[in-house]
């Protein structure tokens, strides 16, 4: 299969209430995917039914060409949370080891691992301090550095960008980029709209539903306007209406 | 390999967190060192009786019981009065045409009262046979005087006081109800103190989002499981050796059998509850339900446990006994401070705690799916 990620028909509901009407995503390789949609419209839920956390009521979920859930395709997948979800008591060091090992990663490329994903999110110079002392922008760029851990073949980044001041974000977005040309596929949510120009797609969710999956630059033409952030209301509009 | 990962990561936290650290080690020796202050007070019950016509001989004879002080009124209302006021206990009124003693209890403290019913029986009995013995007496004197030769020996043996000696096989004289509780009373806190402390590690996990983040790595659920055991197993380890030595130490509690094997049937324990409590950290929503969860928990436990002899209570009482670890460890632990069983003879109860154990880590590394499906 040609797809890294592949949601069909995916449907979900908490109790009574649907939280997903029917999903089809796909994340073809070396591509950045932005999924933009409101809070409560069901970011969240897609990402945890790609991890495998949620099972879907309907619908098949594949990733890297297996079946969802499946706990051996995680070691291939990065993972970042909305939340920082980090150990605050060790140090930024002891929580790149732990998560390192918890991916599987060998003795030997520990060290080699840890350094060079430090580098990349700008931390070098401050691994050995507690998580506690770290600022919020710190303590979101050891997220991501977790994250890419094991240079992992599918990036799942939840918010990654929140708190972190703009030169960071630029230099953050420019590694995302070298990361795709290299052939990793990412798949991000945000809500800073300006970020989601960046991406190579765009996928708007809303209400349960995909309404809109193009790249931004198709998007922007199809509702005849300049920016995703005004897609994003009149799609939001034209769905109300609906 | 993971788990030992998650053992050192868990163990590293704990260390980093030296208050926690502090109150789970001192906390126990606290609790058991009130305890000790507790039941070594002086817990005499004394008594204050008022006496209405009461004969001499009786007040004399309550005189003489330990405890008891007697005041003499010549009125009833007097001492109805007092009896009002709270200043005395009862007050006995002694009808000579009917020869009958009527008694009056405040009743506010049941102890008293049944010691007060106690030493009235024992001085009307001693009336009655200083009674009897001065009646044997004036009949010797008439016996001597009919025939001076054949029964005089039997008076003379009569007469002797005859005397008891105690011994006990456990404890000594001052052995009470509390040092039949302490076996259970310990296997509680070591129960009481694991429980709380591993009810909100993994809950801690969990609302940090850290749990999140290891779930979506390659992790096994079982090893999530058996590292969490391990590590606060070892904490507890600790904790439940400084609690029975205090226990056994503060409140100075004989132990006919080994110490060791106490230590050992209470870590069996600590694993029980260690278990138990991430099982509930799973359920539990936020820390506000895991705290409602430790009175569910915990109460029925020491209710059902064996403070409370359970013999005489209907069945079902009793079945709800059985499927709680701690009847198990009291029974253990009484066996082997009072009777000085050893392991071998406790079998029974370490194969029940064992399937405790079992059946509670099953359920966890299934609880687990909850937050990850595989």
């Amino acid at each position: 299969m040609k797809y890294v990620v592949y949601l069909k028909q995916i449907r979900k509901k908490f109790d009574k209430q649907v939280v997903l009407r029917e999903i089809n995503l796909v994340v073809k390789k070396g591509e950045i995917l932005g999924l933009i949609g409101p809070s409560g419209a069901g970011k969240s839920t897609v990402i945890k039914t790609m991890l495998g956390m949620e099972k879907a009521d309907g619908g098949e979920a594949f990733i890297l060409a297996t079946t969802m859930p499946n706990r051996k395709i995680l070691g291939r997948i990065g993972y970042m949370a909305q939340s920082d979800a980090l150990y605050e008591t060790l140090s930024a060091k002891a929580n790149l080891e732990f998560f390192a090992k918890m991916k599987g990663i060998s003795k030997e490329q520990l060290t080699n691992e840890i350094t060079h994903v430090a580098r990349i999110v700008d931390l070098s110079t401050s691994l050995n301090r507690r998580v506690s002392e770290y600022s919020g922008g710190m303590k979101r760029r050891l997220s991501l550095a977790i994250a890419l851990l094991g240079s992992p073949e599918l990036l799942i980044l939840d918010e990654p960008t929140v708190g972190i001041d703009p030169a960071l974000r630029k230099k953050i977005w420019q590694e995302l980029g070298i990361l795709r040309d290299a052939g990793t596929s990412i798949l991000i949510t945000t809500h800073v709209m300006s970020e989601a120009e960046l991406t190579d797609r765009v996928a708007l969710l809303l209400h349960g539903n995909i309404i809109a999956d193009d790249s931004p630059q198709n998007l922007e033409k199809q509702y005849a306007v300049e920016s995703i952030e005004e897609v994003f209301l009149k799609a939001e509009e034209s769905e109300e209406l609906r | 390999m993971r788990i030992f990962a998650i053992v050192k990561r868990i163990l590293a936290e704990l260390l980093r967190d030296k208050r926690s650290l502090a109150l789970m080690l001192l906390a126990p020796i606290l609790i058991m060192w009130l305890m000790n202050i507790m039941f070594s007070a002086n817990s005499d019950t004394k008594i204050k009786l008022a006496a209405v016509d009461v004969p001499q001989i009786v007040q004399k004879n309550l005189e003489k019981t330990s405890d008891v002080s007697i005041v003499e009124y010549s009125s009833q209302t007097v001492a109805k009065e007092k009896l009002q006021e709270n200043k005395i206990d009862a007050l006995i009124v002694y009808r000579e045409k009917a020869n009958t003693y009527n008694v009056t209890y405040t009743n506010t403290d049941a102890t008293k009262t049944a010691l007060t019913k106690q030493a009235l029986n024992v001085a009307l009995t001693k009336e009655k046979i200083t009674g009897l013995s001065q009646a044997i007496q004036k009949l010797e004197v008439i016996i001597n005087n009919i025939n001076p030769t054949s029964t005089k020996s039997l008076f003379v043996t009569a007469g002797n006081k005859t005397k008891i000696n105690s011994y006990y096989k456990y404890g000594n004289s001052d052995t009470n109800f509390f040092n039949k509780i302490v076996p259970i009373l310990m296997g509680f806190f070591v129960f009481f103190f694991v429980f709380l402390i591993s009810g909100m590690a993994l809950l801690r996990e969990r609302t940090s989002g850290t749990l999140d983040r290891l779930l979506a790595t390659p992790v096994k659920r079982s090893e999530i499981v058996f590292g969490y055991l391990i590590s606060y197993g070892m904490v507890s380890i600790v904790q439940t050796t400084i609690i029975v030595l205090a226990t056994i130490w503060l409140l100075k509690i004989e132990v006919v059998g080994s110490i060791l094997s106490i230590i050992l049937i209470s870590v069996l324990l600590a694993m029980v509850a260690l278990a138990f409590g991430i099982l509930m950290s799973t359920l539990a929503g936020s820390e506000f339900q895991m705290m409602q969860f430790i009175p569910l928990v915990v109460v029925p436990q020491i209710f059902f446990s064996g403070i409370i002899p359970l013999d005489s209570m209907a069945t079902w009482v009793q079945y709800i006994g059985k499927v709680l670890p701690l009847t198990y460890t009291g029974d253990a632990l009484t066996k082997i401070i009072m009777y000085g069983d050893g392991l071998n003879q406790l079998i029974g109860d370490i194969i029940a705690l064992l399937i405790f154990l079992l059946v509670l880590v099953a359920l966890n590394v299934v609880g687990l799916k909850r937050y990850r499906k595989v």
